[in-house]
């Protein structure tokens, strides 16, 4: 399968105050329909999408967190977040969300879909991407 | 004069709060909103500045977009007030004037 391109998105907002954040789902849900080997990469402000906790309900926006933990049946499991960006903000993979997939290669094992990588890891994994879209 | 200067944009991707609290006199009030709520977080690369601030500003964030945002009061430092849609038309309505910084 040669014309499978690996594909990066890179989100670098937070959600809510743009919609940047909501844009860039809809797009991976859209492009998942396209079995191309997908990664999400989550910097800066991003890794504020996936904290875990949301609630809306106070201000009439839709609460689109809980889509996040539908992308593993979609194959989009590679949820790369960046370990720098998570300690500037006082977080760690502990406030975020717990997404799961079932890794069918491993007689469908549930596994962490979240990978926290160092800066330095980050940059070897934009590095070989044939596509990026960027947040 | 008593004012309220109001801050929307996230502290970690703009200068917004930067300027605001550069250039706000001191025993003025400072709302936090939107994505600027993430200022309102301990332990985080901004946090000491808005610290020193809270000397001698009082500082307000709004709870609707903590919860929208997932961020908990467990989360907050210690002496920012955490008010409600009808607490921010008190604030407003308190002070002689408000400045935003977009």
């Amino acid at each position: 399968m040669s014309d499978v391109k690996k594909f990066l998105y890179v989100n670098r907002k937070a959600p809510y105050g743009t919609i940047y954040a909501l844009e860039s789902l809809e797009v991976v849900l859209i492009g998942a329909a396209f079995e191309q080997d997908v990664s999400l990469a989550f910097v800066d402000d991003g890794v504020f999408q996936l904290m875990k906790g949301q609630d809306t309900s106070e201000v009439g926006m839709k609460n689109f967190s809980p889509t996040y933990s539908a992308l593993g049946d979609y194959d989009v499991n590679k949820i790369y977040v960046e370990k720098e960006s998570l300690e500037a903000r006082g977080l760690t993979v502990d406030d975020l969300m717990d997404l799961k997939y079932e890794d069918e290669d491993d007689d469908w094992a549930e596994k962490d879909s979240i990978r926290v990588v160092t800066a330095e890891e980050m940059k070897a994994i934009m590095d070989e991407q044939d596509v990026i879209l960027s947040f | 004069m008593s004012m309220l200067h109001i801050v929307n944009k996230s502290p970690f991707e703009r200068n917004a709060l930067d300027a605001c609290l550069r250039l706000a006199k001191s025993g003025s009030s400072l709302l936090l909103i939107e994505d600027a709520v993430y200022a309102a977080m301990k332990g985080t690369t901004v946090s000491d500045k808005v610290a020193a601030a809270m000397k001698d500003m009082k500082v307000y964030v709004l709870g609707a977009d903590l919860k929208a945002r997932g961020v908990g009061e467990e989360k907050l430092m210690e002496g920012i007030d955490v008010v409600d849609y009808a607490g921010f038309v008190d604030l407003v309505a308190e002070h002689d004037n408000n400045q935003s910084w977009l």
